[in-house]
């Protein structure tokens, strides 16, 4: 029986109201008594010596507030670097400074160079466009095998060379992988591209800086996923100001997929010059702004090797991969490549050799960072990939190889450094395979032949590593930050609950979903429950919303932080009922004391909370109200297997979906409907990158797809109705709601089952084409079948 | 954008009156020259709307039974009015853009811009119409010179189009996937005595006819009789959603295609 309400119901997203009724309240919508607007001067070129920046004019131009250029931020710090890798040699990773506004270079087109601010956001526009420049154009570096050649320019000057790291993992088994290798009946090697992406959010980025003359405190509204990140990273790394001195606000925000974790110049600049001219100071971002200036995503280059026996068992896996980094380290960038990424290279597989190199570049592009996925979509795609060519060239069945060398029992540990707590892969497949109708393929494909279309099947399995993440874990792989999340729940007097979470939803339904975990502790309707989040002003320190690990770190503090209610609670009830609290039990928002009729109700409790007249004082303070921090003891390893079907039209290369079908392991599900959207929203953005986005660079670095004229989005006509399924759980087991998370699924999942359907399909059509690099657009298929 | 000046004539006459002043520039539907203008690439300091001269808007027949299209007449409109007279042009404007686009983009806007990729200049071409000016009444064949380049003087304004209708027409229009205008498009128009053939988005020279095809296909019209043909992929657009070769391709394929639907 589907539930009403509570863990399992598929309860309405509460805040859609205010969404589709034009009334959220987004970062642009707060305008403040006095605000100037800020415009910035990018660079149009991707490389070159900054020999004059000439404000003269435009200072005088109508409406001009002040022009800061990178001279202006000489004392002030650059833009932090969150994570730090350690190469194959054991050395720190070569990180550059990253001023926030450019000093001496501009390194990749839309680099800001100065900001004007104005009285209105036209006239900044104005007299940015009257700042004289005189820029040395140098060569720029763009391709990253080219960048790390001898005697390649440098984006840096001060830096060795243009590599950012040269990582190995896990280094020791290197000479054992390598010997593997030898002695395989089998390898199957591929050369692939996971293709740069712009995240595209919706909504695009803003920052509204204030500063309080009376009180000397700074105030940032921003479109962020983690405002508690933004405050720690620019108060004590950028700006030099105290936490409790700066309070950073991320109302609503409309998506992010990652490009809203960092911090970005834009949200320095705004603070700063706030309090320079102690007015309040406001950024929108452009469509064509944010193309050139929110972090992109994947930019991988890869070649896979997989090693079988003659039994067909995997017995060794090499990658080699070059990472692109853009010009400047973002937030995260140096994780997403490694700890992101070589530690998924297992995926579903008992692989027990595995031999990851990576190299990370940096190029005269936008800074690369997590996006939806993060590392581990390149992970899966390469693995899926890579396993598909290995069946075609074996002869044997996808779905049997990749059955035949599922890791089948947990926990495992597997050579790449982690330990998959549960899961169940044949059962996700069999799932799978019941939702596809295989058996009816061949007379699916035969339908398309009719009308002269080659239909193909292709299958893949995933597993992600999400929950993330645990502090002390991530601290030794380079963590700058720990990564717990945390609540406080506050109880009223008359019985309501606000829960202040550090997690931050910037789509993703906390605001329904929260409340259902807390009503269902308490028994209590969901409505009694509200959810606060996106204020460091009034929610605990908290690490923010990425890496599907709001429900299973945030929900997780939410739990603990409710259970400590709850054993307040009891013990007010027992006074109240004269009975002992081991005896009291809490079902249906009613105290009970067993065995007799005795019974308080949750909000007799809750009054007397506050209203302590009858109320052991000695004993317990008065007041409702707990924090918990929940550090996860793991990561969470959500996997599935996923199925698409396709149909190829030989004459234009064009590729239509037919089907996609999604079997998924979640653990438990708090909000099936929720999950459901998610699902698609990230099989949406999966199929996007197989199919149709990708960013491209001229060889001058010049963005050539820096529009919706270039740069494909998904449509809803270029995708089938989904079939999904989450059936198939096995809970986590090491957090109290045996959560697993679902928000990057989709996108991890999906672009290898697209292009191996499509291979299948041109196999099928007599095509010998073994691979086509993303996104698989109708010219590119077209060119691959035509030589 | 920048500050410029507004005019909203209700004639002919004192549109070409007003689009005399020192940089002034024609407003259509505003949907190729606003994103422009947004970009700041394009600063003019008067825009002269035609939006509000009624003789330069509907749809109506000649006497010589052709489809007279007001200057100003915008796509949604073209397309709801032509659904019987001429459905190959009533699918191609019903087929541009997003709803928007097709309720304020006009006939008179796409054909001045002639983007390489857009729709209408194939409809025209194709079907040998011819496009009417405040000054003068232009051959299709005369008109388009080349990518955003036509035979209008400085300031001529498109007042109305005069569509010949075929026996037979159909305009396959493959996509570009992001922008979704014409990667290729070829419009193939039957006439009793010949076949015209034209097609857009493949040449960097714009819209053009392909010959062979029409003489191929003026003998025998049927898909068949483009088989023996090939096209040239030299002077075809390569960008990053398609290739010279992969566009000359496409050409062929979907005269095929117009050929079949017809
Ligand atoms: C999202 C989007 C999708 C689109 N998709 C397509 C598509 O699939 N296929 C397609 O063909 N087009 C497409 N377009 C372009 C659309 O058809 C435009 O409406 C058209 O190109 C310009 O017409 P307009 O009336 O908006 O002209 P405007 O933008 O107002 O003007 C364009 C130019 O023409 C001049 N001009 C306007 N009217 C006249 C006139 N009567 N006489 C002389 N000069 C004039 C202007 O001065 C200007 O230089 C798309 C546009 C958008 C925004």
């Amino acid at each position: 029986m589907p539930k009403d309400s509570g863990i399992g119901a598929s309860s309405k997203r509460r805040e859609d109201v205010r969404f589709l009724t034009g009334t959220g309240n987004y970062t642009d919508d707060i305008n403040l008594h006095g605000q100037a607007y800020v415009h910035f001067l990018r660079s149009d070129v991707a490389h070159g010596r900054l020999n004059k920046v000439d404000t003269s004019v435009a200072a005088e131009m109508p409406g001009v507030v002040r022009i800061f250029t990178g001279a202006d931020f000489e004392g002030v710090g650059g833009l932090p670097c969150g994570w730090q890798v350690t190469d194959k040699h054991g050395n720190p990773m070569q990180e550059p400074a990253h001023p926030v506004l450019a000093q001496g270079k501009v390194r990749h087109v839309g680099d800001p160079i100065a900001a004007v601010v104005a009285e209105t956001a036209a006239q900044a526009r104005n007299a940015a466009e009257a700042i004289e420049l005189d820029i040395e154009e140098l060569p720029a570096v763009i391709d990253m095998k080219e960048a790390v050649k001898e005697g390649a320019t440098k984006v840096h000057d001060d830096l060795d060379s243009n590599l950012c790291y040269d990582w190995g993992f896990v280094e020791e088994n290197k000479a054992a992988v390598d010997e593997a290798f030898e002695k395989a009946a089998h390898v199957t090697s591929l050369e692939l591209v996971n293709q740069r992406l712009v995240a595209n959010p919706m909504e695009p980025r803003v920052a509204v800086g204030d500063y309080n003359r009376a009180t000397g405190d700074s105030t940032l509204y921003t479109t962020s996923q983690n405002p508690h990140v933004i405050r720690l990273l620019m108060g004590a790394f950028v700006l030099g100001i105290p936490e409790h001195k700066l309070r950073v606000v991320a109302p609503d925000v409309g998506g992010g997929f990652g490009s809203k974790i960092f911090h970005y110049a834009e949200e320095a600049f705004c603070t700063f010059a706030a309090k320079a001219l102690a007015r309040p100071v406001k950024w929108t971002s452009s469509r064509s702004e944010a193309f050139i200036s929110d972090a992109h995503g994947r930019d991988h280059v890869t070649k896979i090797e997989l090693a079988l026996d003659a039994d067909n068992n995997f017995t060794a896996l090499r990658t080699d991969t070059y990472a692109n980094m853009g010009a400047y380290l973002s937030t995260f960038a140096p994780s997403v490549p490694t700890w992101l990424h070589g530690t998924l290279m297992a995926g579903n597989y008992k692989t027990p050799l595995i031999y990851v190199n990576v190299k990370a570049v940096f190029t005269n592009t936008v800074a690369v960072d997590a996006y939806r996925g993060a590392g581990r979509p390149e992970a899966t795609y390469q693995l899926e990939r890579v396993i598909d060519k290995a069946a075609r060239e074996l002869g044997v069945d996808p779905v049997a190889l990749r059955r035949q060398n599922f890791i089948t029992e947990f926990p495992y540990a597997t050579p790449v450094a982690v330990e998959y707590d549960t899961g169940d892969y044949n059962a996700t497949m069999d799932k799978l395979l019941e939702m596809v109708d295989r058996d009816g393929f061949e007379a699916r494909a035969a339908e398309s032949a009719k009308s002269g279309k080659l239909r193909g099947f292709g299958v893949n399995t995933y597993i992600e590593a999400c929950g993330i993440a645990p502090s002390a874990l991530v601290g030794q792989l380079g963590a700058r930050a720990g990564l717990y999340e945390s609540a406080t729940v506050r109880v009223n007097a008359t019985g309501g609950l606000v829960v202040m979470t550090g997690s931050h939803s910037h789509g993703q339904g906390h605001e329904t979903a929260f409340p259902q975990v807390v009503a269902d502790m308490i028994g209590i309707p969901e409505n009694m429950v509200e959810i606060v989040h996106g204020d460091t002003a009034n929610t605990p320190m908290g690490m923010g919303t990425y890496g599907s690990r709001s429900l299973a770190v945030g929900g997780s503090a939410i739990v603990r932080a409710t259970e400590k209610i709850i054993n307040k609670a009891k013990k007010i009830a027992a006074h109240l009922m004269e009975a002992s609290e081991g005896d009291v039990e809490l079902k249906d928002g009613q105290f009970t004391v067993a065995g007799t009729d005795k019974s308080v109700a949750w909000g007799d409790v809750t009054l007397a909370a506050y209203v302590p007249h009858n109320y052991p004082l000695e004993e317990l303070e008065p007041g409702l109200e707990e924090t918990a921090f929940y550090d996860p003891a793991n990561f969470t390893y959500p996997a599935g297997a996923y199925a698409c079907e396709v149909e190829v039209d030989p004459d234009t290369g064009k590729v239509t979906v037919c089907s996609f079908a999604a079997a998924d392991d979640f653990g438990n599900v708090v909000n099936p409907m929720i999950v459901e959207g998610q699902v698609h929203g990230g099989l949406a953005q999966g199929i996007g990158q197989a199919l149709l986005e990708g960013a491209v660079y001229d060889e001058n670095g010049q963005l050539l797809s820096a529009s919706y004229m270039d740069y494909a989005m998904p449509r809803a006509d270029d995708l089938p109705s989904f079939q999904v399924d989450h059936s198939c759980a096995t809970p986590c087991t090491h957090n109290p709601l045996g959560v697993k998370g679902c928000g990057e699924a989709g996108a991890i999942g999906s672009p290898p089952a697209v292009v191996n359907a499509v291979v299948d399909a041109l196999q099928r059509g007599g095509h010998n084409v073994t691979h086509i690099d993303m996104p698989l657009s109708p010219g590119r298929v077209w060119q691959a079948m035509n030589g | 954008m920048y500050e410029f000046e507004f005019k909203r004539p209700g004639t002919i006459a004192d549109a070409v009156a007003a689009i005399g002043a020192e940089e002034a520039q024609l407003l259509g539907g505003g949907q190729t020259l606003l994103p422009t203008m947004k970009q700041r690439l394009a600063a003019p300091a008067v825009l002269v709307s035609l939006g509000g001269i009624s003789e330069m808007q509907g749809v109506c027949t000649d006497d010589a039974g052709r489809i007279c299209v007001g200057g100003g007449t915008t796509h949604a409109a073209v397309s709801a009015a032509t659904a019987e007279s001429y459905p190959a042009l009533s699918h191609l404007a019903g087929h541009i853009g997003d709803p928007a686009v097709r309720n304020r983009g006009t006939i008179g806007g796409s054909l001045a811009n002639n983007d390489p990729a857009a729709c209408y200049p194939a409809a025209v071409l194709a079907s040998g119409a011819n496009v009417v000016t405040n000054t003068r009444e232009i051959a299709a064949d005369d008109f388009f010179e080349g990518m955003f380049t036509t035979a209008l003087n400085d300031g001529e304004i498109i007042t109305e189009v005069k569509f010949p209708v075929p026996v037979a027409a159909s305009y396959q229009k493959f996509l570009q996937p992001a922008s979704r205008f014409a990667l290729t498009g070829v419009f193939v128009a039957k006439f009793a005595g010949a076949v015209r053939v034209a097609v857009t988005g493949a040449s960097e020279d714009g819209v053009f006819r392909w010959s062979e095809a029409e003489a191929a296909l003026s003998a025998d019209f049927s898909p068949d009789a483009v088989d023996g043909l090939s096209v040239s992929a030299d002077g075809m657009i390569a960008d990053m959603h398609g290739s010279a070769a992969y566009r000359a391709n496409l050409v062929k394929v979907l005269t095929k295609r117009a050929v079949s639907a017809c």
